[in-house]
C-alpha cells in the first residue's frame, strides 16, 4: 500500500480517507466514503440556506451560493459579513446550524472532519499565512503534497522522482525557488503568502478557498498573484476572498457580495458595483 | 505540705462561700431528710428523694454526703463544715452542737451509686442544656422503671429538643417493656418523633421475629403494638434519610466553597495571563501560616480578644498572599507570557520553594488551629448529622468573597481593564490599558483571595507545608468547568464539583469518587470544551 | 527506487552519532560488567553493586526522557503524567516477580505476603498468567500502551491542549496514585511490592544479573535514540513538529492530528512502561509513590534541562539532574527541594532550550566570529540537499 505515488494517481477510495488501519474501529463510525468528485451539474460547490449562530448573533443567514466548476469567484463585502465563517463551514471547522454543503453532487461537507474534507480536494490558505515556520520551504511542500496521509505511511514515506519533480515545479511557480532550504519562520510576509499558495497547489485540489491571498504583498507581487490565480482558473475552482478591489478587478470573475451574513448581489465587478445597495453597505447607511 | 495548706485555704473559702450562698436560700423540706435518720434503705430512699426533689439546696446536702461531711444526731441531720455545724434541712447554723461531736454517715458504694444517679436527677432539673443532655443519656442508659417519673416531670420542663429526644427515648424504653400493650403502642408511637439511629434499631428489634423458621416468634406480641412501631419506623427512616441528604449537601457546599475560594483566584490570573498557577495552593498554604501566626500573636499580646483573631488573620493574609503573588509575578511569571508550558513548570518550581520553606520555618508537622468560640458548635440534625458552624461560617465567607469581587470586576476600572485584558490583551493594550500594571495587580488580588482562601482552609482542616498541593488540581478542574474568565460559571462548577463529589463519595468511596469525577470532567469537556458557559465564535479557540 | 528499511534506519543517524552508541554499547555490555564482576573490590577501577544499580537506574530514566521528549518536544504535548505510564510497566513486571518469590516471602503461602495479609484466598483474576514472564513483557507494554490509547483518544478527539492536557494527564496519575494506594485494588496498597527474589528463576541480588539488567537498560536506551532518531528525520516527525507549530494548517492539508498524536502518545508510554519494567528489578521496590504528580513533573524537567527537541538533550538532562538527586539526598536533603525547585525556574527562565541550546548557542558564537554565513544555496542544490 505504500508503494510509490504517482501525482496523477485518480483519487482511490481507500486512500482517501483520513483514517489510519491502526483505528479502523474509530473509521468505519466516522468514515465518509470520498468517491471520486462528481461533477455532473458542472458545479462544484453547493451551499443552501446555511445558518450559523454564535449566542444569538446570526454569523451566516440563509446563506445560497453555487460555484460553478473552473469558476474563479471573488467574494466581497464588509467586515463581519460572514466571509470567513463561510469558509469555516465549507472547510469543516465549524458545524452549520441548519442547512447543507455539498462538495460535487454527493460529499456533504457538514459531515466531514476536516482532514477529510482536504483530502476530498478543497484546500484553504488563511487570512494570516499560516505555514510550518520551523520547517524549510521544501519540507512544507513535501508535507502538503498530495499523498497517503496516514500514520503508517508517513513512517515510511520517500520522496518519489514524480514528486520531487511536482515539488520543483510549484517552487518555481511561486518563485520560492532559491528559497527552497530557508526556514519558513524567515521568509517576508508576501513570500509566506506564496508559500501558503504553494502549499496549496501541492494538494492538487479541486476547490481553493483564498482569505485575503495578496495583504501584505508588493504592488508586483499582487499582480503576480493574480495572474497566477487567472491561470489556475479552468482546471481548478477557486474561491477568492479580497477587499483589495484593484486585484478583484484583475482576476474579472463573477463577483459575490456578502453583507450580514447572506448574499446580498452577485455578477460581475461593474454591475455589483453599481447596485445601490452595494453602495449603501460600503459607503454608510 | 504546701499543697496540703493550699488545700486548706481553699477549702475555708469555699465554705465562706457556701456559708454566704446557704443563708440566702430557702430551706428543704425536714420530712425529705428523715431517711438519713434511718436504716441503710432508708437513706438511699432520702438521696433518691432529694434528687427528685432538686434544688440547690438538695445538691448542697448531696455534696456534704459526698464529702463525707453529713451527719445525724438525734433525727437531726446536719452538715458538718469546719468548725461550724449547719442544719441541712434550713441551712442555719446549729450553734448547740459542737463539730466534733457530729458523727458523720459513711458513704458506700451503693450509696455512691445512688448519689450519682440523684445527681444526674437533679441536673436533669436544673443543669444548663449540655448538663442536662449528659445527664439525660447517663439516666437513659439504665432504663430503669423507678426513673420513670422523673423523665415524666422533666419532659414537661424541658424545651431543649435534643434532651426532649433522649428523655423520650428513655421513658418510652421504659415503657416498651410494660406489661400494658397501651402503654407500649404509646412508646412506640412516641419513638417516632425521635430521630436516632439506636431508637430506629430499638424499633427495628420490635417488628422483627425471633429464633428461627418455625419457631421464631414475634419480638413484640401485641400486633397493633407492632404496626405502631413499624410505623414509627418510617417515619424515623424518611427523617433520618432527610437528614443525611441535607448533611451530604451541606458538605458539598462546604467542600465547594473551599474549591470556589481556591478556583476564584486561579480563574481571574488564568483568565488574565494564561497562565496556570501551579504555586496556587501554596498560597493557601501561605494563607493558612499567616492565620496560625496571627492566632500565636493573639494568645500571647491579646488573650483576651483570641475569638477575634479570625478576622485579623484576613487582611494580613490577603496582604501576605498578594505579597508573595506580586514576588512571584514579577520575578517569574513576568517573562514567561506566551510560554504556558513553561509557565506551568517554573510555578511548579515555586511551589516545591514554597512548601520547603513553610517546612523549614514552622516544621514539618501539621498544626492545627483552635476555632474561635463563635465557629465551634454546629447545628444538629439528629440522626448523627451536624452541620458545624465553622463550615457555615465559611461558605457565607466564600459568598462574600464572590461578591466582593464580582464588584471588583464589574464596577471599578480594575476591573474593566481586568476584564478587558482577559478577552484580548493586545487589543486592551492598543487602546491604552497598562496591561503589564494590570497583571500585577490582578495576580495580587488572585493570590490574595487564595490567601483568604487559607484563612477558611485553616478553620476546617489541618495547617501543614503541603496542604495546598491536593487544591491546585481540583481548582483548575473547576475553572475548566467553569470556563476561563467566567466569575459565574467557577461558582456553578466549584458548588457542583462539591455536591457531586461528595454524593459519589457517600456512594463509591473517596478514591472512586475523585476518578469518576476526573472522567465526568473529561467527558464534560468533550462536549464542551469551552466550559459551561462557553465563549463562542471566531475567537473561541484562539 | 525504494531505500531498503534497515539502511533508512542507519542513515537516520550520523556517522558520529553511531561511533557514540558503539562506544557506549562497548561501555555497558563489556566494561561494567568487567568491572562488576572480574574487577577486585578496592581496586579503582571497580565498580560497587551501588553505583551499577544507580546508573542502571538512571538509564532507565534516560528512556522515560527520550520518551518524553518524543511527545513534548517534539509533538508539543507536555504529559505531567508520565510517571504513570513508567509505574504501570513497572507493577506489570512488578507481579511476575513477586509470583517468583514462590513460598519464600515471610508468610510461606502460595499468594504474595500482602495478600495473605488482606486474608485473601486466591489471586485476583488480574493476576491471572503473572507467573509467565513473557506475558509479563507484553503486559509490560500492552498495560501502559492501552492506558495511554483510551486516555490519548478521548483527550486528542475533543483537541484538549497545553495547559488543559498537561492537567488533566497530572490528574489522571493522582487519581491512579489514589486508586494504587487502597489495599483492595490489590497491587499492595501503600508497599506496593518489594523483597524480590528471583528473575527467571536467577538470584536478583547475584552481581551477575545485576550487569545484565545493566547491559538491558543501556540496550533498551540506545534502540530509544535509535528508534526517535528514525521518527523525527522521516516524514511522520515533520508532521508531527507541524502539529506542534500548527494544527490547524496540518488538518487542512489532509492529516488528522488525533492519529498522529496518538501514535507518538502512545508508543511515548510504551517505552516508559519498558523503562519501568527494567527499573523495578534494579531497584527492588515499586510503590504508589511512583505516580505521585511530582515524579511526573520531575520528569519534564529532565527534558527542559537538558533541552527539547533533541534525544541527546533529554539523556544529559535525565543525568544530571538524577545524578544531583543521589547527591543531594546522600548530603543534604533538606536543600534537594530548593535546589530542584530552583532548576526548574532557572531552566524556564534562562535557559529555554536547555544544556544542549546553552552548547549549541556558545558554538554557534564561535563560529560566526570565525566566518561569515552561507549564501542561499541554488535551488538544484537545495533540492538535493533536502532529499538527502
Amino acid at each position: 500500500m505504500t508503494a510509490t505515488l504517482t501525482p496523477e494517481r485518480p483519487a482511490a477510495p481507500e486512500d482517501d480517507h483520513g483514517s489510519g488501519g491502526l483505528w479502523e474501529s474509530e473509521a468505519t463510525t466516522s468514515r465518509v466514503r470520498v468517491e471520486g468528485l462528481d461533477l455532473t451539474h458542472k458545479v462544484i460547490l453547493y451551499l443552501e440556506e446555511i445558518t450559523v449562530s454564535f449566542d444569538g448573533f446570526k454569523a451566516l443567514n440563509n446563506l445560497s451560493l453555487t460555484i460553478d466548476a473552473g469558476e474563479l469567484r471573488c467574494i466581497i463585502g464588509p467586515n463581519g459579513a460572514g466571509k470567513t465563517t463561510m469558509m469555516d463551514v465549507i472547510t469543516g471547522k465549524t458545524r452549520p446550524d441548519s442547512g447543507t454543503a455539498f462538495f460535487g453532487q454527493t460529499l456533504d461537507l457538514t459531515r466531514m472532519t476536516e482532514p477529510q474534507i482536504a483530502d476530498a480536494g478543497i484546500g484553504r490558505k488563511f487570512q494570516k499565512p499560516t505555514v510550518f515556520e520551523n520547517h524549510t520551504v521544501f519540507e512544507n511542500f513535501e508535507l502538503a503534497m498530495k499523498a497517503d496521509k496516514r500514520v503508517r505511511h508517513s513512517l515510511f514515506a520517500e520522496l518519489s522522482g514524480e514528486e520531487l519533480d511536482h515539488i520543483a515545479s510549484v517552487l518555481i511557480q511561486v518563485r520560492l525557488d532559491r528559497y527552497a532550504n530557508r526556514q519558513a519562520g524567515l521568509l517576508s510576509h508576501g513570500q509566506k503568502q506564496w508559500l501558503e499558495i504553494g502549499m496549496l497547489l501541492m494538494q492538487k485540489p479541486q476547490l481553493l478557498l483564498l482569505d485575503e491571498p495578496v495583504a501584505g504583498m508588493t504592488d508586483e507581487e499582487t499582480e503576480r498573484t493574480a495572474e497566477l490565480f487567472v491561470s489556475l482558473a479552468g482546471k481548478h475552482s477557486l474561491v477568492v476572498v479580497e477587499h483589495d478591489m484593484k486585484f478583484v478587478e484583475a482576476l474579472g470573475g463573477k463577483v459575490t457580495v456578502l453583507c450580514d451574513g447572506s448574499v446580498l448581489a452577485e455578477g460581475s465587478l461593474a454591475s455589483v458595483q453599481a447596485d445601490p445597495r452595494v453602495i449603501e453597505v460600503y459607503l454608510g447607511r | 505540705m504546701k499543697f496540703l495548706s493550699n488545700f486548706v485555704f481553699r477549702l475555708g473559702l469555699w465554705c465562706a462561700a457556701m456559708a454566704l450562698a446557704v443563708s440566702a436560700h430557702a430551706a428543704v423540706h425536714p420530712d425529705t431528710l428523715v431517711g438519713f435518720a434511718g436504716d441503710f434503705s432508708g437513706r438511699i430512699a432520702a438521696i433518691e428523694a432529694l434528687g427528685a426533689e432538686g434544688g440547690d439546696d438538695a445538691r448542697r446536702i448531696l455534696d456534704a454526703l459526698e464529702a463525707g461531711n453529713l451527719g445525724v444526731i438525734d433525727n437531726r441531720v446536719l452538715i458538718v463544715e469546719g468548725d461550724t455545724v449547719l442544719d441541712a434541712a434550713s441551712g442555719e447554723a446549729v450553734t448547740d452542737i459542737l463539730a466534733s461531736e457530729v458523727d458523720t454517715l459513711t458513704v458506700n458504694n451503693r450509696i455512691r451509686r445512688a448519689l450519682s444517679s440523684a445527681r444526674a436527677a437533679l441536673i436533669l432539673i436544673s443543669g444548663s442544656q449540655p448538663e442536662r443532655l449528659a445527664a439525660a443519656n447517663t439516666l437513659g442508659e439504665s432504663a430503669s422503671p423507678t426513673l420513670l417519673p422523673l423523665f415524666e416531670r422533666a419532659l414537661a420542663a424541658e424545651e431543649d429538643a435534643s434532651v426532649r429526644a433522649v428523655l423520650i427515648r428513655a421513658a418510652a424504653r421504659v415503657n416498651l417493656t410494660d406489661p400494658d400493650p397501651t402503654l407500649r403502642r404509646k412508646a412506640a408511637q412516641d419513638l417516632g418523633s425521635v430521630t436516632d439511629p439506636a431508637v430506629r434499631n430499638l424499633l427495628a428489634a420490635l417488628v422483627g421475629k425471633t429464633g428461627e423458621g418455625s419457631a421464631a416468634t414475634w419480638a413484640e406480641p401485641d400486633a397493633s403494638v407492632r404496626e405502631a412501631a413499624a410505623e414509627s419506623l418510617r417515619a424515623i427512616d424518611r427523617r433520618i434519610t432527610l437528614a443525611q441528604s441535607t448533611g451530604t449537601i451541606f458538605t458539598g457546599l462546604s467542600l465547594g466553597s473551599i474549591l470556589l475560594l481556591a478556583a476564584l483566584g486561579l480563574a481571574i490570573t488564568y483568565g488574565v495571563m494564561g497562565v496556570i498557577n501551579m504555586a496556587h495552593g501554596e498560597l493557601l498554604m501561605v494563607g493558612a501560616y499567616a492565620t496560625f501566626v496571627v492566632q500565636g500573636l493573639f494568645r500571647t499580646y491579646l488573650p483576651n480578644w483570641i475569638d477575634a483573631y479570625v478576622i485579623v488573620a484576613l487582611p494580613v493574609a490577603f496582604t501576605i498572599a498578594a505579597l508573595v503573588g506580586v514576588v512571584m509575578e514579577r520575578l517569574v511569571l513576568r517573562h514567561l507570557y506566551g510560554r504556558p508550558l513553561e509557565s506551568l513548570l517554573a510555578t511548579w518550581g515555586l511551589s516545591l520553594v514554597l512548601i520547603q520553606a513553610a517546612r523549614v520555618i514552622f516544621g514539618p508537622q501539621n498544626l492545627e488551629l483552635a476555632n474561635p468560640t463563635w465557629m465551634s458548635g454546629g447545628i444538629d440534625l439528629g440522626a448523627g448529622v451536624v452541620l458545624p458552624f465553622n463550615r457555615i461560617v465559611i461558605i457565607f465567607f466564600a459568598g462574600f468573597v464572590l461578591l466582593l469581587l464580582w464588584m471588583m470586576m464589574q464596577k471599578t476600572r480594575l476591573g474593566m481593564f481586568v476584564r478587558a485584558v482577559t478577552q484580548n490583551r493586545a487589543m486592551a493594550g492598543c487602546v491604552g490599558v497598562p496591561t503589564a500594571r494590570v497583571d500585577t495587580l490582578a495576580f495580587a488580588i488572585g493570590s490574595g483571595v487564595a490567601g483568604l482562601g487559607g484563612v477558611a482552609l485553616s478553620q476546617i482542616a489541618n495547617v501543614g507545608p503541603a496542604m495546598g498541593q491536593g487544591y491546585i488540581v481540583d481548582a483548575f478542574m473547576v475553572v475548566v468547568l467553569g470556563g476561563v474568565g467566567q466569575l459565574a460559571g467557577a461558582v456553578w462548577a466549584a458548588l457542583g464539583l462539591g455536591v457531586v463529589s461528595k454524593f459519589l463519595e457517600g456512594w463509591a468511596g473517596a478514591v472512586i469518587a475523585k476518578i469518576l469525577v476526573l472522567l465526568f470532567i473529561i467527558i464534560f469537556i468533550q462536549k464542551r470544551p469551552q466550559g459551561i458557559f462557553a465563549l463562542k465564535g471566531r475567537f473561541a479557540d484562539d | 527506487m525504494r531505500t531498503p528499511l534497515t539502511l533508512r534506519l542507519l542513515q537516520s543517524t550520523p556517522r558520529s552519532g553511531w561511533l557514540a552508541l558503539a562506544i557506549f554499547a562497548a561501555v555497558a555490555w563489556i566494561g561494567v560488567p568487567l568491572a562488576h564482576l572480574v574487577v577486585p573490590e578496592g581496586h579503582p577501577l571497580y565498580l560497587s553493586a551501588y553505583t551499577v544499580s544507580l546508573v542502571g537506574k538512571i538509564l532507565c530514566y534516560m528512556v522515560v526522557a527520550v520518551a518524553m521528549d518524543l511527545i513534548w518536544g517534539y509533538a508539543g504535548i507536555l504529559s505531567l503524567g508520565h510517571g504513570l505510564f513508567f509505574a504501570l510497566g513497572g507493577y506489570a513486571f512488578g507481579m511476575y516477580l513477586m509470583r517468583q518469590i514462590g513460598r519464600d516471602g515471610s508468610y510461606g503461602a502460595d499468594l504474595p505476603d500482602f495478600m495473605v495479609f488482606l486474608d485473601w484466598k486466591e489471586l485476583p483474576w488480574y493476576w491471572l498468567g503473572s507467573d509467565s514472564f513473557l506475558w509479563a513483557i507484553f503486559l509490560t507494554m500492552a498495560l501502559p500502551g492501552v492506558v495511554a490509547f483510551i486516555f490519548g483518544y478521548f483527550a486528542f478527539r475533543s483537541r484538549i491542549k497545553g495547559v488543559y492536557f498537561s492537567i488533566i494527564t497530572q490528574a489522571l496519575t493522582y487519581a491512579a496514585m489514589l486508586l494504587f494506594f487502597r489495599n483492595e485494588t490489590g497491587f499492595g496498597g501503600n508497599n506496593g511490592f518489594t523483597d524480590f527474589k528471583r528473575i527467571l528463576g536467577f538470584d536478583i541480588t547475584s552481581g551477575a544479573t545485576r550487569v545484565v539488567l545493566f547491559a538491558l537498560s543501556a540496550t533498551l536506551l540506545m534502540l530509544c535514540l535509535i528508534l526517535g532518531r528514525y521518527l523525527i528525520r522521516s516524514r511522520f516527525g515533520r508532521v508531527l513538529a507541524s502539529i506542534r507549530d500548527a494544527e490547524s494548517r496540518v488538518m487542512f492539508i489532509g492529516y488528522n492530528p488525533l492519529h498522529y498524536k496518538l501514535f507518538i502518545w502512545t508508543l511515548s508510554a510504551i517505552l516508559c512502561g519498558l523503562a519501568g519494567a527494567l527499573y523495578v528489578p534494579q531497584v527492588g521496590i515499586i510503590n504508589p509513590s511512583e505516580m505521585s504528580p511530582a515524579n511526573s513533573i520531575e520528569i519534564a524537567v529532565w527534558v527542559a534541562v537538558g533541552g527539547r527537541g533533541t534525544l541527546i538533550g533529554a539523556v544529559i538532562g535525565a543525568g544530571i539532574v538524577s545524578l544531583a538527586k543521589s547527591f543531594f539526598t546522600v548530603t543534604v536533603p533538606e536543600y534537594w527541594p530548593f535546589f530542584l525547585g530552583g532548576i526548574f525556574i532557572v531552566v524556564t527562565l534562562y535557559l529555554p532550550n536547555g544544556v544542549v541550546g546553552l552548547w549549541r548557542r556558545l558554538w554557534a558564537q564561535r563560529k560566526a566570529t570565525d566566518a561569515a554565513p552561507a549564501e542561499d544555496p541554488t535551488p538544484a542544490a537545495a533540492i538535493k540537499g533536502a532529499t538527502a
